[in-house]
């Protein structure tokens, strides 16, 4: 169970996240939505533990810990956020999932290898191993941090914008990792800008306008008002009206 | 005839001394310029070189021209500089450029105005290097560094290259973020004062640098690009010692021009990214 409590974040020296409290239950797949601006990347980059709150605190309670003394919480960055120009290959970026479970130094386990290349098959990617990571296509990289999340198989999984450049065949695919991930009571955090994924395989939704809209059912969160409030409130002009 | 040119130079026990500390640096310096250029971590290389000159200086004129006071001198300069101008990139979002080429301009007018202070040391010798300089002291300290530096790299290797690919991964999963990145400088740094008795402080970091430019036209893979500048800078280190004695110019710039030559060829003929390559896929 992961809690938040009057949670504020400030992303250079402007709060980005503002006194947001709320409780994502074990096993619960949440959307988080919102205008560009929200805070949505914010906050969960603060749930993941790498943006700490200014204010507020984030408990993570009954989560297990990993080998590096982390909870068990994956975080799916923006895929621009990776420098794609280093030589490394898709086996290898998908092998790094198994750094939480072993850690920085140690070899990989004896497994690591059909794991890797069972993670590439579901995501549509067999036999990529040994291309190397810049020579992929924006879709094509999407697909490799989905299958090390794979690998990472965290009980917490936070997505940003997880299906951004992918094609429709693609995004099947990952509708179906988000089905398994369901069945086998994984909690799921995304931040999504595609309402239809939003309404067909998340239950609950956070609305997030840098304060909370509203947080709570899909259907509930999704009415007319709230998203008219979601607009209202980042709006500068009516902010100093 | 073939000989005299290229062999007899190493009888000298100065030449010979300089050679060996010139390998164990190419051996150790390349494969970390290929992490600073996969890090796109040139410019600050460039702060870098000036920057260890001021401490060398003041260890010059605060420990009487020793070798031993003059590294450790650049060695704290070095380390300084790194963490401001990672600090001066935090916090002047959007203008690190400028501000580093303002510490730049600052450090190499303050060392040459210590030096200019100090007797006893000689401003091109320190700035580009001499291989007379090359005693037993200066050869320890060249070896001495390229040990450190290829162990220390062969440590942190793979944390190194996770936190070059996605840092926002290795800090979320617990696996420590600014900790490598400062382990990685404080090696470039122990090699740039490694070389700079031979080579000079201006020129150090190109025996670093340019065999690890010069690489990625040869090479695609990781393993691949450190090989191959490896190889590069033993071939400039050995051509260029050479060509420093026969045409009496300082080490550094005979050294830094031999591997700016390969490079040349390599950013022509190379297997990627080459001039010629370009047009045939054309």
């Amino acid at each position: 169970m992961i809690t938040l409590a009057h949670v504020t974040c400030q992303y250079r020296g402007v709060t980005a996240v503002d006194d947001v409290s709320g409780v994502f239950a074990p096993g619960s797949m949440t959307a988080i939505i919102g205008p560009n601006g929200a805070g949505k990347t914010t906050l969960l980059r603060a749930i993941a533990g790498v943006h700490p709150p200014a204010s507020g605190t984030i408990a993570k309670i009954g989560l297990a810990q990993t080998h590096l003394a982390q909870t068990q919480i994956a975080l799916l960055p923006q895929a621009g956020r990776m420098e794609r120009g280093f030589p490394i290959s898709c086996a290898d970026v998908v092998a790094l999932g198994a750094i939480p479970h072993i850690g920085v130094f140690a070899g990989l386990p004896a497994d690591a290898a059909a794991r890797v290349a069972a993670a590439l098959v579901r995501v549509g990617l067999a036999g990529l191993e040994p291309r190397l990571v810049g020579t992929l296509s924006a879709g094509q990289f999407q697909r490799v941090l989905w299958a090390r999340l794979l690998v990472q198989d965290a009980e917490v999984i936070l997505l940003d914008e997880p299906t951004a450049n992918v094609d429709a065949a693609s995004e099947a695919v990952f509708r179906d990792m988000l089905a398994d991930w369901q069945r086998t009571g994984r909690t799921v955090i995304a931040v999504l800008h595609d309402i239809d994924l939003v309404r067909a395989m998340f239950p609950n939704t956070v609305m997030l306008a840098r304060r909370l809209i509203a947080w709570g059912p899909t259907d509930t969160v999704l009415s007319a008002e709230n998203r008219r409030a979601a607009r209202l409130a980042l709006d500068p002009w009516l902010d100093a009206a | 005839m073939i000989e005299a040119l290229l062999v007899a130079p190493f009888d000298l026990g100065f030449m010979r001394r300089a050679l060996a500390g010139c390998l164990a640096l190419s051996l150790a310096g390349p494969p970390l310029g290929v992490f600073l250029v996969l890090r796109r971590m040139s410019l600050t290389t460039d702060v870098l070189q000036h920057g260890i000159l001021p401490g060398i200086a003041l260890g010059a004129m605060l420990g009487g021209a020793g070798l031993a006071a003059m590294g450790l001198g650049g060695l704290i300069a070095g380390l300084v500089v790194t963490v401001l101008a990672g600090a001066l990139a935090r916090a002047t979002a959007g203008q690190e450029d400028s501000q580093l080429a303002g510490v730049t301009m600052v450090a190499l007018a303050a060392g040459v105005a210590i030096v200019s202070t100090t007797r006893g040391v000689d401003l091109t010798h320190l700035l580009f290097g001499s291989v007379l300089a090359v005693d037993d002291a200066a050869l320890f300290l060249m070896a001495g560094a390229g040990s450190i530096c290829l162990l220390g790299l062969a440590l942190i290797w793979r944390p190194l290259i996770v936190e070059s690919v996605d840092p926002g991964f290795l800090a979320a999963v617990g696996g420590g973020g600014g900790i490598w990145h400062l382990a990685f400088m404080a090696l470039v740094v122990t090699c740039v004062v490694g070389g700079f008795a031979a080579l000079g402080t201006l020129m150090s970091i190109g025996l670093m640098m340019l065999p690890a430019i010069a690489a990625r036209h040869w090479a695609q893979t990781l393993a691949g690009m450190v090989g191959m500048a490896v190889a590069i800078a033993i071939m400039a280190s050995l051509a260029g010692l050479l060509i420093s004695f026969h045409a009496d110019i300082p080490a550094g710039p005979a050294v830094v021009l031999t591997a700016g030559a390969v490079w040349g060829v390599g950013l022509i003929f190379g297997r990627f990214n080459a001039m010629l390559a370009r047009k045939r896929s054309d």
